[in-house]
C-alpha cells in the first residue's frame, strides 16, 4: 500500500511532469517539460476528448447488450497514445494488445468503423468479425489489436525488422501493458531488437495493474525502463498523464530508433480509470484511489486549464469543440447501433486466400 | 424528454444481478460520469455512471433488489427543467425482476444398478450407474462450486497438491473456481503467478518432477497456446523418455471453448488438440457431481492432466453427492440416458445440445441414447460400441473444428470395432470450420446447435 500512494505521487504528480531517465542507459538526460504551443495544446485536447467521449459512450453500449464479450477502455490512459503519436511520421506504424479502441482513433481510424466492429456490424473495421479486441487498418498502419498478452510485442518485433530489410525509414511503435511486460517473448524480442538494431520503440502503459494484480505484486523489477538492460537497450519512465512529457519522450526514442541505433524503451506511468474489462469485481484498489488520480492528475484537466489559463479559451469555445467530439461519437454509435450484422455468408470467408 | 436507466450486463454471460445500492437519490442532479448506483452478480460488483445530465427523477428498482434482469428500466431521468411527475407516468414500469434462474433439467435419475442388457454388448462394460451408492443424499451445486470443493478437499487431504496461475489467490480467481483457496490454505499453496504462461507452466512441471502435485490453472486454455511446449514436450513426454523414472503429477484445468462473444482468440475448444498426445490424461466433464469427481482423481493421478472446463457451463447447478470422499475414475463414460434408437456421443458443453435434442426427438417417438464421454483420453471405446451395438446408429455432437475432432475419432473407432453393426454412418455434429467470429449472428452460426442435432439424428434414422 504504502509503494502504491508513493507511485501514485509520481506517476502524474506534477504540472512539471518530469520524465526520469534511467540512469545507466539515457542517451541524453531528460530536459524540462517541454511546452506545448497552441495548436498543440488544442490538438492534444481534441483527440484526447474523443477517446474518453468515445469510450464512454462504448462502456454504455455495453451496459445496454449492444457490445458483448470483452470490452477493455482506455480512460485515463488517454495521453500516452495521443503523446506518441503526435510524435511519428506517415508510415510509421502501430500495435498493441486488447485495449486498443484509443490507439485506433488516435491514428486516424474512423470512429464509426471502431465503433461498428464493437457491435460487430457489417461496417465494421474488420467486417463485424473481429470485435474489440481484434482490430487492424492497414491503411493507417495499425496492426492490431491481439487479444493474447505480449504476443503484439514479437510481432511489433516483426514490423520492425521488415522496416530495417527494406530499409524505409519507417519506426514500429508497439504498445504493451505491465502485466504483459513479463512475459517471454517480450525478452526474445528485446534481444533480437538489440542485436539487429531493429527500429522498434517499446512503450510499456505501466496502468499499475493487469486485471488484479497490482505491480510490484507480479514484477520484481518495478521499474519498467530497466527492463531492456541486460540487452542494452535504453529506457526512460515517463509521466505518462502528461501528454508533454509523452510527446518529448517519445521523440526521443523515435529519433534513436529511426537513425539506427535500435531499440527504445519508455514506460509510461499511466493509471486506468475503469475496470480492467466490464466485469471487475475492483477489490484490489481502493475508490480512494481512483478518485485522486481523476481529480488531480487527469491528462485531459491538465491541457484543459492550459487552454483557458494559458491560451486565454473561453468556456464557450472549449463547449464547441466538445459538442463536436460529442458529434462524431453520437455519430458512430448511430450507425454501429443500425448497421445490420455481418451477411451469414462471411462465415466462410477470408479464412484462406 | 424522460429516459430511463436499464440494468446494465457486466459480462458476456451475465443475465441478471442485484442491484445493491443506490448512491443517488430521487431528485438529484446527475451528470454523465456521476455514479448512480451499484450492481452486484456473483462474479462482480459494478457502478452504474450516468450516460446523460438530468434530475433523477424515480428510483424503480430499490436497494437490494436480486435477480434483477439485464435491461430492465431501473430509474427514470428527466431532462432539465422537465416537469418529474410526468416523466415518471411518460416511462414504462418494468416487469419487475426476473424469476429466478430456472431450476436445470435435473439430471436423470441413477440408472438401475443392472443395464438390461443388449443384445450383443461386451458383457464388462462400465456401468456409471454404480458410481452413487442408492440412497446416497444429493444437494445441488453450480460446476463451480463442485471444482472449488474438489480443489479444497485435496489439498486438505495432501500437503503436496498447490494451486498457481494467474489470479487465483487475491482475486479469487478470474472466473471465481479458486474463491476462498486463499484463505484456507494461504499464499504459500495458492500461488499468483505473473502472466507468463509458457514460465509457470514449466515451474509446475518441474515441480511435479519432484512429487509436487501442481494444480496450474489458465485462466483460459486460449492462453495454454503458450505453454503447450511444457505441456507436450516437458510433462507428457518426459515418464517416456525417461524409461519410467520420472514423470509429471500435474493437472492443468481452466475453461476451454467458446464463452460469449469473446472472438476468434478467445473462443477455441482444445479437447481434440491435447488427445492426440500420448502421456496426457484429457477430461472433460459436464456435470458437476462429474466435475468434482473427476477432478479429485486427476489431482491424485500419478500422470498429467488436461482438464477442459467451460465457462457457462460454470454456473449451471447439478445434483452432487454427499459422500466423505467422491472420486470417479478417468477414462469411464457415462450413460447418461438410455434409448434404442440412435446413441449420441458428445462431452463437455456439448451435452447441452444433446440433451436437448433428445427432448425434442422424444416427442417425435425417436429414443435417444446419450453417451457423455467425460474422459477424452483414454477414450471408453467399449462403452460407445456397446451403444452402437445396441442402436446401430451415432451421432456425435462437440463444439471443436470438424477436420480430426473428436467426432472423427469416434467415427473411426466404431467403424473399426462395430463396422457390421452400423445401419447409417456415423454423423458429426461439430463447431464449423471457421475461427469464431464476433458478430452476434456469426457466432452462432459458427456454433452447433440443438437444431442441426435433431437433424443428423433423423438423418441417421432415415425420418
Ligand atoms: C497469454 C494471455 N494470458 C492471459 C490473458 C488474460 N488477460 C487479458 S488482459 C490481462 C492483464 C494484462 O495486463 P496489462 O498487460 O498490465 O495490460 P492492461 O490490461 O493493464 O492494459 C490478462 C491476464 C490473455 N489475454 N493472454
Ligand atoms: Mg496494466
Amino acid at each position: 500500500m504504502a509503494v502504491a500512494a508513493r507511485k501514485a505521487g509520481r506517476a502524474g504528480s506534477s504540472a512539471a511532469g518530469k520524465s526520469t531517465p534511467n540512469k545507466t542507459l539515457a542517451r541524453k538526460a531528460a530536459p524540462n517539460t517541454p511546452q506545448f504551443d497552441k495548436a498543440q495544446d488544442l490538438a492534444a485536447y481534441h483527440e484526447m476528448l474523443l477517446i474518453r467521449r468515445f469510450e464512454e459512450k462504448s462502456g454504455q453500449m455495453y451496459g445496454m447488450g449492444l457490445i458483448g464479450g470483452f470490452c477493455h477502455l482506455y480512460i485515463g490512459q488517454e495521453a500516452v497514445v495521443v503523446g506518441m503519436q503526435m510524435a511519428t511520421k506517415e508510415g510509421d506504424q502501430l500495435i498493441t494488445g486488447y485495449r486498443d479502441h484509443g490507439h485506433m482513433l488516435a491514428s486516424g481510424m474512423d470512429a464509426k468503423g471502431v465503433m461498428a466492429e464493437l457491435t460487430g456490424r457489417r461496417g465494421g473495421l474488420s467486417k463485424g468479425k473481429g470485435g474489440s479486441m481484434h482490430m487492424f487498418s492497414k491503411e493507417k498502419h495499425f496492426y492490431g489489436g491481439h487479444g493474447i498478452v505480449g504476443a503484439q510485442v514479437s510481432l511489433g518485433t516483426g514490423i520492425a525488422f521488415a522496416n530495417r530489410y527494406r530499409n524505409n525509414g519507417n519506426v514500429c511503435l508497439t504498445y504493451f501493458g505491465d502485466g504483459a511486460a513479463n512475459q517471454g517473448q517480450v525478452y526474445e524480442s528485446f534481444n533480437m531488437a538489440e542485436l539487429w538494431k531493429l527500429p522498434v520503440v517499446y512503450v510499456i502503459e505501466n496502468n499499475r495493474y493487469a486485471m488484479g494484480t497490482a505491480v510490484n505484486r507480479a514484477s520484481a523489477q518495478t521499474d519498467f525502463s530497466k527492463r531492456g538492460v541486460s540487452f542494452n537497450i535504453p529506457g526512460e519512465q515517463v509521466d505518462g498523464m502528461d501528454v508533454r512529457a509523452v510527446y518529448a519522450a517519445g521523440q526521443r526514442a523515435m529519433e534513436h530508433a529511426r537513425s539506427g541505433k535500435g531499440p527504445y524503451i519508455l514506460e509510461m506511468q499511466t493509471y486506468r480509470y475503469r475496470g480492467h474489462s466490464m466485469s471487475d469485481p475492483a477489490k484490489y484498489r481502493t475508490k480512494d484511489e481512483v478518485t485522486r488520480m481523476r481529480e488531480e492528475h487527469d491528462p485531459i484537466e491538465q491541457v484543459r486549464r492550459r487552454l483557458l489559463e494559458s491560451w486565454k479559451l473561453s468556456e464557450d469555445e472549449l463547449k464547441v469543440i466538445d459538442g463536436k467530439v460529442r458529434e462524431i461519437v453520437n455519430e458512430a454509435a448511430e450507425f454501429a447501433t443500425h448497421d445490420p450484422e455481418p451477411d451469414p455468408s462471411e462465415l466462410y470467408t477470408d479464412i484462406l486466400l | 424528454m424522460a429516459i430511463d436507466i436499464l440494468m446494465p450486463a457486466l459480462s458476456p454471460t451475465m443475465e441478471q444481478g442485484k442491484l445493491a445500492k443506490w448512491l443517488k437519490k430521487e431528485g438529484d442532479k446527475v451528470k454523465p460520469g456521476d455514479v448512480l448506483a451499484e450492481i452486484e452478480t456473483d462474479k462482480a460488483t459494478m457502478e452504474v455512471e450516468a450516460v446523460d445530465e438530468g434530475v433523477l427523477a424515480k428510483i424503480l428498482v430499490g436497494d437490494g433488489t436480486d435477480n434483477v434482469a439485464v435491461n430492465t428500466p431501473i430509474a427514470v431521468l428527466a431532462g432539465e427543467g422537465e416537469d418529474l411527475a410526468s416523466a415518471v407516468a411518460s416511462a414504462k414500469m418494468p416487469d419487475l425482476v426476473a424469476p429466478p434462474a430456472a431450476a436445470p433439467a435435473p439430471v436423470s435419475a441413477p440408472a438401475p444398478a443392472t443395464v438390461p442388457a443388449a443384445p450383443a454388448a461386451p458383457a464388462a462394460v462400465y456401468d456409471a450407474g454404480l458410481e452413487v451408492p442408492a440412497g446416497t443424499e444429493m444437494v445441488n451445486m453450480t460446476v463451480r462450486e463442485a471444482l472449488r470443493d474438489a480443489m479444497a478437499e485435496e489439498m486438505r487431504r495432501d500437503g503436496d497438491v498447490f494451486v498457481m496461475g494467474e489470479e487465483v489467490a487475491e482475486y479469487q480467481g478470474a472466473y471465481k473456481v479458486t474463491q476462498g483457496l486463499l484463505q484456507e490454505f494461504g499464499a504459500r499453496r495458492v500461488i499468483d503467478t505473473p502472466i507468463t504462461e509458457h514460465g509457470f507452466a514449466g515451474v509446475g512441471v518441474g515441480a511435479a518432477f519432484t512429487g509436487l502435485r501442481p494444480i496450474v490453472e489458465f485462466m483460459t486454455f486460449n492462453f495454454a497456446m503458450q505453454a503447450i511446449d511444457q505441456i507436450i514436450n516437458s510433462a507428457a513426454k518426459t515418464l517416456y523418455m525417461s524409461g519410467g523414472q520420472l514423470g509429471a503429477p500435474i493437472v492443468f484445468r481452466g475453461p476451454n471453448g467458446a464463452a460469449a462473444r469473446v472472438a476468434a482468440q478467445h473462443s477455441q475448444d482444445y479437447a481434440a488438440w491435447y488427445s492426440a498426445i500420448p502421456g496426457l490424461k484429457v477430461v472433460v466433464p459436464y456435470s458437476a457431481a462429474d466435475a468434482k469427481g473427476l477432478l479429485k482423481s486427476a489431482i491424485r493421478d500419478p500422470n498429467p492432466v488436461i482438464f477442459l472446463e467451460n465457462e457457462i457451463l460454470y454456473g449451471h447447478s447439478f445434483p452432487v453427492p454427499v459422500m466423505d470422499d467422491f472420486t470417479l475414475p478417468i477414462g469411464k463414460a457415462r450413460v447418461h440416458r438410455q434409448g434404442k434408437d440412435v446413441t449420441i456421443v458428445s462431452f463437455g458443453i456439448g451435452m447441452t445440445y444433446a440433451i436437448k435434442a433428445a427432448e425434442a426427438l422424444e416427442k417425435e417417438g425417436i429414443d435417444v441414447e446419450i453417451i457423455d464421454l467425460r474422459t477424452i483420453r483414454p477414450m471408453d471405446t467399449d462403452t460407445v460400441v456397446a451403444s452402437v451395438m445396441k442402436t446401430g446408429r451415432c451421432v456425435t455432437v462437440e463444439e471443436g473444428y470438424p477436420q480430426s475432432g473428436v467426432g472423427a475419432e469416434i467415427a473411426a473407432r466404431i467403424m473399426e470395432k462395430a463396422f457390421d453393426y452400423l445401419d447409417a454412418p456415423v454423423i458429426r455434429v461439430t463447431g464449423k470450420d471457421v475461427p469464431m467470429p464476433y458478430a452476434a449472428n456469426l457466432e452462432k452460426l459458427a456454433l452447433p446447435n440443438v437444431d442441426e442435432v435433431v437433424q443428423a439424428v433423423k438423418a441417421v434414422t432415415y425420418r
